[in-house]
């Protein structure tokens, strides 16, 4: 493998990881807080439909990020409100999301634009364009870093970006504010942090939402940056690949932005190569694609350190006994 | 003494739940700009108006029996599996093996024969989850969302690069060979007098998973196991206390499920296909939990719902052939009564119960 190969592969990993990082990190949120979402999935595919539609009929894609972004959270509202209000099952409130959602953006995609459930293929300023960082054609020159740069670093969508810093964000918002310090108790002793005053339901709505959020950003760059609009099912899996990296970080912000990149590395290596020859063992594609999954059970096992999730996580907050 | 009645809480309370879902499914028809009585109307002749229709109303029931026992078999033990997909995805590989390479002349053989495969191989892929919920403390639900796609990656490995027969570019294997071909409700129910469709693929293995909700019925509520199963469900420390295993309990619980998620293979490999093809549950494991949720965990009630869904499968399909709604309708109506059966229940319960408590004042 030469260096320029290795390369796109890397630059592939880092659009690749990009998703599954966007909604690693939703789901952080939420299962920090205590609410169990396995519809991170349903959220992101809601999202990539109803931004791709509006980027298309708007030729905005700000626009269609926007309106994402309101269909991801108008799911984590109904999770909410199953799984906060209602002090319903946070798993089948969950399974229901996906479900809704799969079947709803076909439903609509085809009544919309009759095209066999998806949108039409977005062009222009309906999608997020490659941003090319300063110096980067003045550095191509440049051997080994010049590639580096202006392939690598340079040269992605600006969600891409974003992204990234969510995981600095993320860290600094968990670990050093009282916001951060607060949702992370009403996942791991609710009663207390109501002791203290403190709304439980506030606190745990606030981080469906957010988790709403940026779903919808993790469903909108689907549509909208890596590819050129909807297709049915785009999502294929990701929602659940990022519950298994939230699970393999053990539900740190840090932690995810490494799994999910190793994640958005075995999808770029599967997607190049067919079958992968390591000097006579040949990998077939299977096994890379369902590598996380395999991953995860292990270490969910306890097998390699151990992944404990948030104590209070999954079970509804019940002010009087 | 309970806040309302049994029969609100085993008949109303669903029936409230499907009512919300329909009323939703029917806005949702609105919206895209068709008629939802006509819609309903269509459903019904295509589903149940014919024994074609029924045939393949029954076929989908029958699938829907075995993934909704599947689900309703582990809720008792309070386990989520939501791995019946993976598990019947391997149920399909056992039954493949064993009418592929097995001697079967006759399918009074081979059914039997192929029912152990499925029933083994599904079983051994809930082993591992269940193993590590009862030993490692894994969650259950994520290790069987996991083993679901990795079923996927195997079954797709196996049929690309093993099963699939020298030359054909389909990812499948060979069609099954005479022997274990299972007879169909029309060769059934011919010889006494009653014409069934030919079409339809409705077959024999109907009557195995009526017989399977008369098993689970027996296991759960007629015998020792079934009884620790509950108690198990019911209080893990208490049945601690009263000397249940919860590791055994745990393991075998989840291997009946996945036996009867495998044991799905039967109707839709063996019966309908006739070879195994790539992704043949085609989401049945999935419905099986709006199944088992609708019909409140138990093989009467599982029976009910699936012939119910079996009716929205069949009459779904007719909608999509014939008017311009497509079939995923099915999927949002199967969202929504999972979400209020299951995850929004103490919202039609809650009024409910008021209602319930100031009738009894009242009295």
């Amino acid at each position: 493998m030469d260096f320029l190969t290795l390369i796109q592969i890397l630059d592939s990993t880092i659009r690749l990881a990009t998703p599954l990082l966007l909604a690693c990190l939703a789901g952080l949120y939420s299962e920090r807080a205590g609410v169990f979402d396995i519809g991170l999935e349903g959220k992101m595919l809601a999202a990539a439909f109803l931004s791709a539609a509006v980027a298309y009929v708007t030729g905005s894609v700000w626009l269609g990020l926007l309106a994402g972004i309101g269909a991801s959270m108008l799911l984590a509202l109904v999770h909410g409100l199953a799984s906060i209000t209602f002090r319903g099952n946070q798993l089948i409130s969950g399974v229901a999301i996906n479900f809704l959602a799969a079947g709803l953006t076909v439903l609509v995609a085809q009544s919309w634009f009759q095209q066999g459930g998806r949108t039409p293929s977005l062009m222009g300023g309906a999608r997020f364009e490659p941003i090319t960082l300063p110096f980067a054609d003045a550095l191509s020159g440049v051997p080994f870093l010049g590639p580096i740069y202006g392939d690598l670093v340079s040269g992605h969508s600006v969600l891409v970006y974003m992204a990234f810093a969510l995981v600095p964000i993320t860290w600094w918002i968990l670990f050093r504010t009282r916001f951060g310090l607060r949702l992370r108790a009403v996942g791991e002793n609710p009663a207390a942090v109501d002791t203290a005053g403190v709304s439980v339901t506030r606190l745990r709505y606030a981080a469906v939402l957010i988790c709403g959020v940026l779903c919808g950003v993790a469903g909108a760059y689907l549509a909208t940056g890596l590819q050129a609009g909807f297709v049915k099912d785009m999502t294929a899996g990701r929602g659940f690949i990022a519950l298994a990296a939230l699970i393999f970080a053990k539900w740190r912000p840090w932690n995810a932005l490494w799994a999910c990149l190793l994640f958005g590395l075995l999808q770029a290596v599967a997607l190049r190569y067919q079958n992968l020859d390591l000097g006579g063992i040949v990998i077939p594609v299977q096994v890379m694609d369902v590598l996380p999954y395999i991953l995860t059970v292990i270490f969910l096992a306890g097998f390699v350190g151990k992944a404990i999730p948030p104590r209070a996580g999954g079970e509804p907050y019940v002010k009087e006994r | 003494m309970d806040k309302m009645p049994r029969w609100a809480d085993v008949f109303l309370i669903p029936l409230i739940s499907l009512l919300l879902a329909a009323g939703l499914s029917a806005l949702v028809i609105l919206a895209i700009g068709e008629n939802p009585w006509a819609a309903v109307k269509m459903m019904v002749s295509g589903a149940l108006g014919s024994t074609y229709g029924w045939g393949y109303t029954l076929y989908y029931t029958t699938n829907f029996i075995f993934t909704g026992l599947a689900v309703a078999v582990a809720y008792h033990a309070r386990l989520f599996n939501i791995g019946g997909e993976g598990q019947a995805m391997l149920g399909g590989l056992g039954v493949a093996l064993a009418c592929l390479y097995l001697p079967l002349p006759h399918w009074l053989l081979a059914l039997p024969v192929a029912a152990i495969g499925a029933a083994l191989f599904g079983a051994a892929w809930a082993l591992i989850p269940a193993y590590l919920q009862a030993k490692r403390g894994s969650h259950i639900v994520i290790t069987t969302i996991m083993f679901n796609f990795i079923a996927a990656g195997l079954l797709n490995y196996l049929l690309v690069n093993l099963l699939r027969p020298v030359g054909s570019m389909d990812p499948a294997t060979d069609k099954f060979p005479e022997g274990t071909h299972l007879p169909t409700l029309h060769d059934l129910l011919a010889p006494i007098g009653i014409e069934f469709s030919k079409a339809a693929p409705a077959n024999v293995t109907f009557v195995v998973a009526l017989l399977a909700c008369l098993a689970v019925w027996l296991l759960l509520w007629r015998t020792r196991l079934g009884y620790e199963i509950r108690a198990f469900g019911h209080s893990e420390p208490a049945a601690v206390y009263a000397g249940i295993n919860p590791v055994k309990i745990t393991m075998i619980a989840m291997l009946i499920s996945g036996g009867l998620a495998g044991l799905m293979a039967v109707n839709n490999v063996m019966g309908e296909a006739e070879r195994l093809v790539l992704n043949a549950v085609e989401g049945a494991g999935f419905i099986g939990i709006a199944v088992a949720l609708m019909g409140r965990n138990h093989p009467f009630g599982v029976l009910i719902a699936a012939l119910l869904f079996g009716f929205l499968y069949q009459g779904g399909a007719e909608l999509a052939l014939w008017t311009s709604i497509p079939r995923e309708l099915i999927v949002v109506i199967q969202a929504l009564v999972i979400l209020f059966t299951g995850a929004l229940d103490h919202m039609v319960r809650m009024p409910l119960e008021r209602i319930f408590l100031s009738l009894r004042k009242g009295a």
